[in-house]
């Protein structure tokens, strides 16, 4: 049985950072291809089965209306397709030097782990929060029960020899405008929800945001955090190449992802989740996801050969405010109620955790951020989250003007990086124009 | 002597009360968070159903909030069957007949081509406007305003009817 944690702990060992795409594809001789090709592009490279947008919501007619019709969906449908031709995709791939995780999205997991389970897999993502709030309306209390469930399952696989891990995707939250303080509690809280689910390995997650020193504060705060809550596990951080309104460039794409592979080595991050050139304008293509895997790799070769003694053990400092923010969160939810399952259903209710702008009907709503003049993550309106003692100066509420810029402001700044006769400002007029085009990300 | 505000007519130009919601099929949020914050700083007042929203559930809620203005944003490009099949089943509730109901965004797969057809087919099936995304905010904000203004003012003393339409 591979093990996804052993194989992250013995790249760090020999200063690698392990890379990883997020690819899927319906067909099984593309999914197969795929996952041959990535499993070469680097020294340290982790496989990804992510799965389709039917199959997460638990609609397997859809899935099979498509396939019938020859409809490619976004994704490896797992649990549609027989055993046997899952079988054959991964025949020989997945390994102790390629173990291959499945990527998914659902707030009801369980036939999901069931299928890669039975596939001898045994790593996967998710969370009770991070797969349920950003995406649709199943009620947070359900998805509790779902991922309490799915930890058990997966926790049972220990008893066959197995060491399963689990990936929370807390360090996501929409993908941008989520200050770095409430994405570093929410993932530490899903890894406390792991653990005391049974899981002895997990990976706690951070997406790369605005400002490169408040996202290294924001990674230093996840690995302090994991080592105070997190006892007798193994544990890692993994980076996500920025998930918001993606540079068209090329030249901003590719600048975009090495900036996190750097976040990554600096930080002291053992695993990142890149994203290709292509991301601003549809699916990737293979040769794509091997280019961006290259690119990142490398990038983490040259930080690490560059950076000063060994910035990635260096203890986290006193002062950071990421961290103050994060612990006071978690703090204040632990206290709700000793079971973690309970405890995040309280929160939420009480607006202790409220992500702000996310929709769904269990998220307080009360809460709104903005990016600062240095290009920070920082609250306009904190709501009810205990953290008043501890939060920084708050700015203005965002109008929507202001919302349309705060989200096209990483993809402005990298796509012009390279001109010298770079004129921000006039283009906004013309920008909001397109609203909906930028809005879909 | 001052009036309970609740008893206070309405200002004709005053806040709107808004309903925001995606579609069934489509999980983008981004432009309904938009979509309310340009109507707040319009003035007005708005909830906002959110991505993901079944159609019975957008009816339901009409009848519930009973608002001056529904707005549906779509981005998936799958919008146009969703929103046309929408539209019937809140002209068939005699609460909703006449609602003001506009619908947005990129509702087709095709982009510029179909969208004449798209446009005239979401008039026929009861909305009020159709606001395709080349055509920038100019318009939307115009209706809008425009609603805002026309608004009668309900009667100056007594119940409101406004609370019982």
């Amino acid at each position: 049985m591979t093990s996804f944690g052993r194989f992250v702990a013995a790249a760090r060992a020999r200063g690698a950072l392990v890379v990883q795409p997020r690819m899927g594809f319906s067909g099984p001789a593309r999914m197969r291809a795929g996952l041959l090709a990535t499993k070469h592009a680097a020294d340290a490279v982790a496989g990804t089965l992510t799965i389709d947008s039917y199959t997460r919501v638990g609609d397997e007619p859809a899935v099979v209306r498509a396939l019938n019709a020859d409809v490619p969906l976004n994704g490896y449908p797992i649990t549609s397709y027989s055993p046997h031709t899952s079988h054959w995709v991964l025949d020989g791939i997945p390994g102790p030097a390629f173990p291959v995780q499945v990527r998914h999205g659902s707030a009801r997991p369980q036939r999901i782990v069931a299928a890669l389970a039975r596939l001898g897999l045994t790593a996967t993502e998710g969370g009770p929060v991070s797969y349920c709030l950003p995406y649709g309306r199943t009620p947070l209390v359900d998805s509790v029960r779902n991922w309490q469930e799915a930890c058990e399952q997966l926790a049972a696989l220990r008893a066959e020899g197995a060491e399963p891990h689990l990936e929370s995707f807390g360090g996501c939250m929409l993908g941008q405008l989520c200050p770095p303080g409430l994405l570093v509690a929410i993932s530490a809280l899903e890894g406390v929800f792991f653990h005391r689910a049974g899981l002895r390995s997990v990976s706690l997650s951070y997406t790369q945001q605005t400002s490169p020193e408040q996202d290294r504060q924001a990674v230093r705060a996840l690995r302090r955090l994991a080592a105070e809550l997190l006892p007798d596990t193994d544990w890692h951080v993994v980076v996500y190449t920025y998930m918001g309104v993606y540079p068209r460039s090329p030249h901003g794409a590719r600048a975009l992802l090495e900036r996190s592979a750097e976040l990554a080595v600096r930080a002291g991050a053992d695993r990142l989740i890149v994203k290709t050139s292509a991301e601003a304008h549809r699916i990737p293509t293979v040769a794509e996801n091997v280019a961006a895997l290259r690119v990142a790799a490398r990038a983490a070769a040259r930080a690490a050969a560059t950076a000063p003694g060994s910035p990635a053990d260096a203890l986290d400092t006193a002062d950071n405010p990421v961290y103050a923010e994060a612990r006071a969160l978690v703090d204040a939810v632990l206290d709700l109620d000793a079971d973690p399952g309970s405890a995040l259903l309280k929160a939420f209710e009480r607006g202790y955790l409220d992500v702000p702008f996310c929709l769904h009907p269990d998220n307080a709503g009360r809460t709104r951020s903005h990016i600062d003049g240095a290009g920070r993550l920082t609250w306009s309106d904190i709501g009810a989250l205990p953290i008043g003692r501890v939060a920084g100066q708050r700015g203005a509420r965002l109008t929507a003007a202001g919302l349309h810029d705060a989200l096209t402001y990483v993809q402005r700044r990298y796509d012009r990086t390279p001109g010298p006769r770079s004129a921000p400002g006039p283009q906004r007029a013309a920008a909001v124009e397109r609203t909906h085009d930028l809005l879909e990300a | 002597m001052t009036q309970p505000a609740e008893l206070a007519p309405r200002d004709p130009s005053g806040p709107l009360d808004v309903v925001v919601t995606g579609l069934s099929s489509d999980a983008h949020t981004w432009n309904l968070v938009f979509m309310q914050l340009l109507l707040e700083d319009l003035g007005h007042h708005v909830v906002n159903l959110g991505p993901c929203i079944s159609q019975d559930e957008i009816v339901e809620s009409c009848c519930k909030y009973q608002p001056d203005l529904l707005v549906v944003s779509s981005v998936n490009g799958h919008g146009f069957h969703d929103a046309e099949h929408l539209v019937r089943a809140l002209r068939a509730r005699w609460e909703l007949a006449g609602l003001p109901a506009v619908v947005g965004g990129k509702l087709g797969v095709r982009g510029a081509e179909g969208q004449d057809g798209h446009r005239r087919r979401l008039l026929a099936a009861g909305f009020d406007a159709v606001f395709h995304d080349e055509q920038g905010l100019g318009p939307f904000e115009a209706f809008v305003t425009a609603l805002a203004t026309d608004r009668t003012p309900p009667a100056p003393a007594g119940p409101r009817e406004g609370a019982a339409r």
